[in-house]
């Protein structure tokens, strides 16, 4: 009979099985074969097997390795350490193989063979390694051009989206921005020293392919200025084809910037109307595209409920450029962390230190003025600081 | 030691195929052609074909290798991977594509995912790694796929629709913003241990990581440690990552919760955060049949009731919540009212409603 009954039932069904996966990778390493009896325990037991936290890293680094004990060494002792490294990955997680071989090469060497491409944030995830092997396969790592990312208190690794690499509605160089942008704050990213961590996501338009509202503190979304640009020929190819287009695209338009003209069969755009939602653009490909003068909005805040709840980024930037070398973005980050490091209290995103502080008292420091753009709608209590 | 730190991630021009260097911010138009399978045309006129593919994010170096194995065969030795980890094969070829695509289901991986389906699920850790899980993670969206499958593969929904699991709710990752997010939780308050508190925790940084302040010092001087006023938590957990002598995990108060409606993209609607369905279900695994039952119920309530390109969350602001619990059939409980910074705002303050 198996050891594993519970996780051999997920081997079965039409989606691809990670219990597959770690059953591939136990057949070379003692320590993910001791990991499918863990994860099996937890299966019977329902609680986690894995012990909170534990300090461990690379000479010179803060963070980057997440220290991993189980609770039950005696049982599994392969994985009575199973530490976690991250791997800053590529811009826009394009790889060549010569690349990607080489880290698997290197985690058979020191580490379990398991993975995820990618986590959450955005990194390579290298799971399963003991204390001894980390500052080696470090060693072996930057040797063949990888580096650490982010974790705890740190700039995390930055992200972006597939940009203008494979997507015509790029309004800025997000794959581009991000390398800068994360070899730029190499220090911060590697050495904790703020109140919490800090994520820096671009997508390079308002679809926001890497969820930078949801996620990021700071958060660059794509933008143009001008109007978006239509084709009418092949609007009428849509509208031969039997798309509804003044039901399907012009009435959905949230702006109510589209009029579609039945008997001319054209589609017209009031382009002060337009809030650049994509969705005339998303919906009719190869009619409609954004504008040509471009750039991004940012928004700062985005985060996950811990610990004052959840928050979407607020309006920050209506619009900037996005050109090399980045020089407004930077001083405006250099700005933002300044003040948070000030003001931020231990375990605060810095939307819950500008919550706390004020919006107002955000804006004075890092010397942005207030715009409408900023709100939804303004106050409706009468209790105003005056005080200069 | 290194004999260089520092170094940054690799040059991402290194990591390009010539097809996208060739026409990379000159790309004019996309269509989808069939599920999982997309051509870029660019103003040049060149073509390039992606076909994506399911991958369990959770995955050997072995099947890296294989993938790797692919992209050599037929895309010239580039690959990427996409924000919701599916992998995505290039080729400027057409003759390339179906022969792909076979060797792709060799493999046993599923094509799809591009368009107005189910792309893969955006997840977290759980109990092959993390300490403050609440449930598995590879394991639910492995239950959750399985049953929903069709809706990667194939086109059978009026807008895309986009799933993510967090096993507690630290929610690493945009779970908060899914058109359906389930969420491990933690039911029971944290089981102090003062004695190792003493020793590995700092108790000013234990007391003040408690968002309700429901943590004090202990009553009596002689001892150093807290006590949690129950009645005042949450069970966030945010005590127990500061201090490992609060743990809060339990075998039978831990579970799940499903969140719907929320979205990031700004198309018609501006993003929105996703909203409680069920506030509970236990954990049971290995197939959680009553998380992925709930889940495909309220996917075969939005399909049969929504209209073209509506998300789930466009859908339920049109038919109003109240609507939602009826068609679904899920029960609207006390805990479905907010009682969170900022609840007044979610209570209505019009007479229009629906019965």
């Amino acid at each position: 009979m198996s050891d594993t009954p519970l996780l051999d039932d997920l081997e079965k069904g039409p989606w691809p099985s990670f219990v597959k996966e770690m059953k591939r990778a136990a057949l070379k390493s003692p320590a993910a074969k001791d990991l499918l009896g863990l994860v099996e325990l937890s299966y019977k037991d329902r609680v986690t097997h894995w012990k909170h936290g534990g300090i461990v890293g690379v000479t010179g680094y803060g963070g980057g390795v997440i220290g991993r004990y189980s609770d039950v060494p005696e049982k599994f002792p392969n994985a009575e350490q199973f530490h976690t490294i991250r791997v800053n990955h590529p811009s826009g997680w394009f790889y060549n193989t010569q690349s990607l071989r080489k880290i698997c090469d290197l985690w058979e060497k020191y580490g379990s063979g398991l993975t995820n491409f990618h986590g959450s944030t955005g990194d390579i995830i290298l799971l399963g390694t003991r204390t001894e092997n980390i500052q080696k396969f470090f060693d072996e790592l930057i040797e063949i051009g990888f580096d650490l990312g982010g974790s705890g208190s740190v700039l995390r690794t930055p992200t972006g989206c597939v940009g203008p690499a494979r997507c015509e509605w790029a309004c800025f160089d997000s794959l581009d921005l991000v390398y800068d942008l994360t070899q730029t704050f190499q220090d911060q990213l590697h050495r904790p020293r703020w109140p919490y961590k800090f994520k820096i996501k671009a997508s390079a338009c308002p679809n926001d392919c890497v969820a930078a509202i949801a996620r990021a503190d700071f958060t660059i979304i794509g933008a143009w200025k001008d109007s978006i640009r239509i084709d009418q020929k092949e609007v009428k190819e849509y509208a031969a084809k039997g798309m509804d287009i003044k039901g399907l695209i012009a009435d959905r338009c949230p702006g109510g910037a589209l009029t579609w003209d039945e008997k001319k069969g054209e589609l017209s755009v009031k382009p002060e109307d337009c809030t650049r939602c994509m969705h005339c653009i998303n919906k009719m490909t190869k009619a409609i595209r954004p504008g040509t003068e471009k750039g991004a909005s940012i928004l700062i805040g985005g985060k996950a409920p811990i610990q004052k709840g959840a928050f979407l980024s607020w309006m920050l930037v209506p619009f900037i450029k996005i050109e090399p070398p980045y020089t407004e973005i930077k001083d405006l980050l250099e700005k933002i962390w300044d003040w948070w490091d000030e003001h931020g209290r231990n375990r605060e995103r810095i939307a819950e230190t500008i919550a706390r502080m004020g919006f107002k008292v955000f804006l004075k420091a890092v010397g942005l003025k207030p715009l409408a753009q900023m709100v939804k709608h303004p106050r409706s209590n009468p209790f105003i600081f005056f005080n200069e | 030691m290194a004999k260089q730190t520092d170094i940054g991630p690799p040059d991402y021009r290194m990591m390009l195929p010539e097809s996208i260097k060739e026409n990379y911010g000159t790309w004019k138009y996309h269509e989808i052609l069939k599920p999982g399978l997309m051509k870029h045309v660019a103003e040049s006129g060149s073509e390039l074909y992606t076909v994506r593919v399911g991958s369990p994010r959770l995955v050997s170096i072995d099947f890296i290798r294989d993938m790797c194995d692919l992209a050599d065969r037929y895309c010239g030795g580039y690959l990427r991977f996409t924000s919701r980890a599916n992998v995505e094969f290039m080729t400027p070829e057409k003759k390339n594509v179906e022969p792909l695509i076979a060797d792709i289901r060799k493999l046993g991986l599923p094509v799809g995912g591009i368009g107005d389906c189910i792309s893969n699920v955006v997840h977290t850790q759980g109990w092959i790694h993390c300490h403050s899980s609440a449930t598995d993670a590879s394991g639910l969206v492995k239950s959750i796929m399985d049953e929903l499958y069709p809706y990667f593969t194939e086109f059978k929904l009026e807008a895309k629709l986009r799933i993510a699991v967090a096993c507690c709710i630290n929610m690493c990752g945009a779970v908060h913003c899914s058109d359906l997010a389930v969420v491990g939780i933690h039911t029971k308050p944290p089981k102090v241990n003062n004695e190792k508190l003493a020793a590995t925790c700092e108790i000013p940084s234990v007391l003040a990581s408690c968002p309700t302040g429901a943590i004090h010092r202990h009553p009596d001087k002689e001892v150093k440690g807290v006590v949690v006023r129950e009645e005042r938590c949450m069970y966030c957990g945010n005590c127990y990552t500061v201090c490992p002598a609060m743990p809060l995990a339990d075998a039978d108060g831990d579970g799940l919760a499903i969140f719907v409606g929320g979205k990031v993209s700004n198309a018609r609607k501006p993003p929105m955060f996703s909203r409680l369905a069920i506030p509970f279900i236990p954990n049971n695994p290995p197939r959680w049949p009553e998380v992925t039952g709930a889940l495909k119920n309220i996917v075969d309530v939005y399909v049969k009731d929504s209209r073209k390109y509506e998300r789930l969350g466009e859908w339920i602001e049109r038919i109003g919540w109240e609507k939602f619990f009826r068609l679904t059939g899920i029960p609207f409980t006390e805990h479905h009212i907010d009682d969170f910074t900022g609840a007044t705002e979610t209570f209505r303050t019009t007479t229009q409603f629906k019965w």
